[in-house]
């Protein structure tokens, strides 16, 4: 497999706090890989670094060949990256389907002047990415909502429409903050398969941070752990669980596995 | 139509003489996809030549398991195409329950509609020995799935195109090998009691329980139907199966369950069958509208509904309609009627039913003041789904309706209803014993419920004849009676009543979520989960209120004296219920026993531990104390 995504010895300090520490992480074309560690481990800060919210004191990032530490968000989404946040980010009074067509505005060619005159180009353009709109909203199983405003929905089917846009936008790499955060436990098993489905179906690869550490055992294929901004493992789930600093970093000094949170 | 056609029979004819029309639809990325009698034709034909060659033959057994999807009712005529017995289970069965019915039918095949449902069948693989082949319709996640025995309903149509070069003749000689008495079908019932039993019901039984609906009935080939019932219901098997096959009018899937109501809006059947329940949640969701709705419509929704309540209470005992009445029926037909109609999907719909249990007279009327052709249907799953339906001047809300020609009805022991007709099954598979308690010598089946015939000649059901009991002092209590009386109320869902070889009546009340829940959010109160709102004051006064005024329709002796909100609805998953949502008494009053105890020692609350069963068969318990409340203005007395 090739490499898609070079994380190489990148850093991030605000002020006097060292939020990420030269960590290094080589992403795999279709991989599934967790990032974990404990709060302020510096997990949303890397993701902010790869789609460009920060940009690293030091280090490198290339996605595909193409060095991307200095690119602009807009520009690295339109290299094919795409995310979903912690707090929910959607146009709350604007339905599913606008939110989803949004999400393909990157790859939306017609200008301003072009979209006036709707017939013609413009209009067999809407039709097109509509239609791969329909196939996410079908893939996610959200036909009902179609029409609704997504401010009105239930938060684990808010997250569910924030991962459609973010898939919308038909991304290389999808990253994804904590997706099933304060979901309930049917909602977890659901936005588990769906990210499944990405990873296996679409051959998408994501980068996932998840506290939920059942589900990260359970789904990815490599999980990289943080603490204090530094990376301290990096492996499989079972290498993971294995791993003494891990332990320590979890639990401090007491033997035993890694403690699974609560997954009510 | 000749007699002796059987289903695949009728197919074939369709696929000549309508070769065109549309025969079913489905709607999928938002749009109507059609397919038409030569693509069903088509489908279903090589739908079986793939199973031939993956060895499905004569007598052997295929179901399948999903929403109504085309490809699925395929995959049912593609079985019995070649001799083989449909078994439709229900989508949402819990594993226990999914596993009981395919290993007790011998299932061969399995049709699943996804991922879902594909790994329910596979985790039970090892209690079906009979099991050979699952089929996956929607490849969706499917892609790390390895076996032999799991292939893609795409790969086994492609097999069977390959078998139809190699045997040309085969599919239709399989077809003309056909009986009439042959069993096509096996129809699980829902069972209030034990476990489930397979209705063997053959060819003859659907073709003339379809010929009987067609003459009772006004059927035409432009009809458009929603598929939307689920498809182990012996009711969707007859029409969206035998009848579209036999009239060869368009079957419409929808979307995915949670768009069957926009979908049905925006198709408009001609023609809607629904349980009470549905007719239940429209009158509902229209009352809370009507109450959210600014002042003036408010105004204008009552007024009209009044006018239209009078003039169908006029029309009903046959008296004419004044002229002022008929001026402001006229008016509610533009500004409300109308417009209701149009908003439920039940504009073009000439007539519809509502069938599977009583519904309550309010809920009737209303619909049938607005211009709904709303009818009442009886049958059961052993009769093929038909014994007796309402002419269209005959609609009322007490009686199951006129048994349909071709059907007698009489009335046995202890008022119980017998049925001889076309449609009376061949027998339960594999139990002669429950078959030979339901199938007299005369061949009369014995429906169970308890009824008579009214001096017009229609069927009046009272209640399960099991489930009639007597109170203390000796007066009659038939528990769904009561039932129904309470299940008017848009706040109530659900409701048990006891009294048998008791002094008075009690009742188990379960609250609707949503009309409770927004009735307490437009009041202030606050609340957390359904438990928690069910045992809020406030809510037990609402429901208080609403027993009080159930009560005044209710005899003396019949009135509700205490009752308790549970802290759950009841669930089919808990086995309070059956899949089609009758209740399961015996299990109830087992379930509850405590409360029961503690409605007739006069205490005023109960512990209440239930026990929950979640989809994927997990168990879980929900503890609490809960209150029991005597309804004001009914002395309790015993």
């Amino acid at each position: 497999m090739s490499t898609l995504l070079q994380i190489q010895g990148v850093s991030k300090a605000f002020g006097g706090v060292q939020a990420v520490n030269r960590v290094s992480l080589e992403v795999n074309r279709g991989d599934l890989i967790s990032v974990i560690g404990p709060n302020g481990a510096g997990k949303t800060s890397l993701l902010n670094m790869i789609s460009g919210f920060y940009h690293p004191d030091h280090g490198r990032l290339t996605l595909d060949g193409a060095d991307i530490t200095h690119a602009a968000p807009s520009r690295i989404a339109a290299h094919g990256v795409a995310r979903t946040f912690q707090n929910i980010a959607l146009f709350r009074g604007m339905t599913v389907l606008d939110n989803l067509m949004l999400g393909r505005h990157v790859h939306m060619k017609t200008g301003v002047l072009g979209a006036f005159a709707y017939w013609g180009l413009a209009q067999r353009e809407e039709v097109a990415h509509r239609k791969r709109v329909e196939d996410i909203i079908d893939f996610l199983r959200i036909q009902d909502l179609r029409r609704r405003p997504t401010g009105s929905l239930a938060y684990g089917l808010q997250k569910r429409v924030e991962l459609g846009r973010a898939l919308a936008l038909d991304p290389k790499v999808l990253l994804l903050d904590e997706p099933m955060g304060g979901c309930n436990h049917e909602e977890k098993e659901d936005m588990a398969r769906f990210i499944l489905d990405v990873n296996e179906e679409w051959g998408t690869t994501i980068i996932l941070i998840e506290h939920d550490m059942g589900v990260v055992m359970d789904i990815s294929d490599r999980v990289a752990v943080l603490d204090m901004g530094s990376k301290i493992a990096d492996g499989t789930p079972d290498e993971v669980r294995a791993n003494p600093q891990v332990i320590k970093a979890y639990l401090g000094e007491t033997k035993g596995a890694p403690a699974e949170r609560s997954r009510g | 139509m000749a007699d002796t056609m059987t289903l695949p029979g009728y197919l074939v004819r369709n696929a000549r003489q309508h070769a065109e029309r549309p025969a079913i639809r489905e709607k999928d990325r938002g749009i109507w996809q059609t397919y038409t009698w030569r693509q069903y034709h088509d489908h279903v034909r090589d739908i079986a030549l793939g199973l031939a060659a993956l060895g499905f033959t004569r007598g052997d057994k295929l179901s399948v398991i999903g929403d109504n999807r085309p490809r699925l009712y395929w995959s049912q005529v593609a079985a019995i195409c070649l001799g083989g017995v449909s078994v439709p289970v229900y989508q949402d069965s819990i594993a226990k329950e999914l596993a009981f019915v395919l290993d007790h039918a011998e299932v061969s095949v399995v049709v699943a509609e996804d991922q879902e449902q594909v790994d329910k069948i596979l985790a039970l693989k090892e209690q079906l020995p009979a099991l050979k082949l699952v089929v996956y319709e929607e490849p969706r996640g499917m892609s790390q799935y390895r076996a032999s025995d799991l292939r893609s309903l795409d790969e086994v149509e492609e097999l069977g195109r390959r078998f139809a070069a190699e045997h040309p003749e085969y599919f239709a000689r399989e077809i003309e090998r056909g009986r009439m008495d042959e069993v096509a079908l096996f129809a699980y019932t829902s069972g209030t009691t034990g476990s489930p039993k397979g209705a063997m019901l053959t060819h003859a039984n659907m073709v003339e329980t379809g010929q009987i609906l067609a003459r009772s009935e006004d059927v035409r080939l432009d009809d458009d139907w929603l598929a939307y019932l689920p498809m182990a219901w012996v009711g969707d098997s007859l029409y969206t199966l035998v009848m579209n096959l036999m009239v060869g009018f368009t079957v419409n899937c929808p979307e995915s369950p949670e768009t069957v109501q926009r979908d049905l809006r925006e198709l408009g059947p001609t023609a809607v069958l629904a349980p009470p329940r549905i007719w239940e949640n429209m009158l509902t969701s229209i009352q809370v509208r009507a109450s959210d709705a600014p002042r003036l419509k408010r105004w204008a929704f009552e007024r009209s509904r009044a006018a239209a309540e009078r003039a169908e209470i006029l029309r009903s005992e046959g008296k004419a309609v004044p002229l002022g009445l008929r001026l402001r029926l006229a008016l509610g037909e533009f500004f409300v009627y109308g417009p209701v109609r149009d908003q439920l999907g039940l504009r073009r719909a000439r007539w519809a039913y509502t069938g599977g249990a009583p519904l309550g007279p309010d809920t009737f009327r209303f619909f049938r003041s607005f211009g709904v052709n709303l009818k009442q249907v009886y049958g059961s799953t052993e009769l093929t789904g038909l014994v007796s339906l309402q002419p269209d001047a005959e609609a009322n809300p007490t009686t199951a309706g006129r048994p349909c020609p071709g059907i007698d009805v009489k009335i046995g022991e202890r008022g119980e209803v017998l049925v001889k007709s076309a449609g009376v099954f061949k027998g339960y598979f594999k139990n002669d014993a429950a078959t030979g308690e339901v199938i007299d010598r005369d061949g009369w089946f014995h429906t169970g419920d308890a009824g008579f015939l009214d001096p017009q000649g229609h069927l009046v059901i009272i209640d399960r004849a099991k489930d009639v009991g007597a109170l203390a002092d000796g007066t009659a209590f038939a528990p769904q009676f009561i039932e129904n009386k309470l299940k008017f109320s848009p706040y109530i869902r659900e409701a048990v009543a006891f009294g048998h070889e008791r002094p008075f009546v009690t009742a188990m009340i379960a609250i609707d979520p949503n009309t409770v829940g927004s009735w307490a959010e437009r009041r202030g109160v606050a609340y957390t989960s359904y438990s928690d709102l069910s045992q809020k004051p406030e809510i037990r006064g609402l429901i208080r209120e609403e027993i009080h005024r159930g009560n005044e329709t209710l005899p003396e002796a019949q009135k509700i004296r205490r009752f308790l909100l549970l802290t759950k609805d009841l669930d089919a998953d808990d086995a309070e219920m059956t899949r089609t949502r009758k209740v399961r008494r015996r299990h109830v009053a087992e379930k509850y026993a405590p409360v029961i105890e503690a409605f007739y020692s006069g205490r005023d609350s109960v512990e209440l531990t239930t026990a929950i069963t979640y989809e994927d068969g997990r168990q879980g318990s929900l503890r609490s104390v809960v209150h029991i409340e005597d309804v004001e203005g009914v002395a309790v007395h015993g």
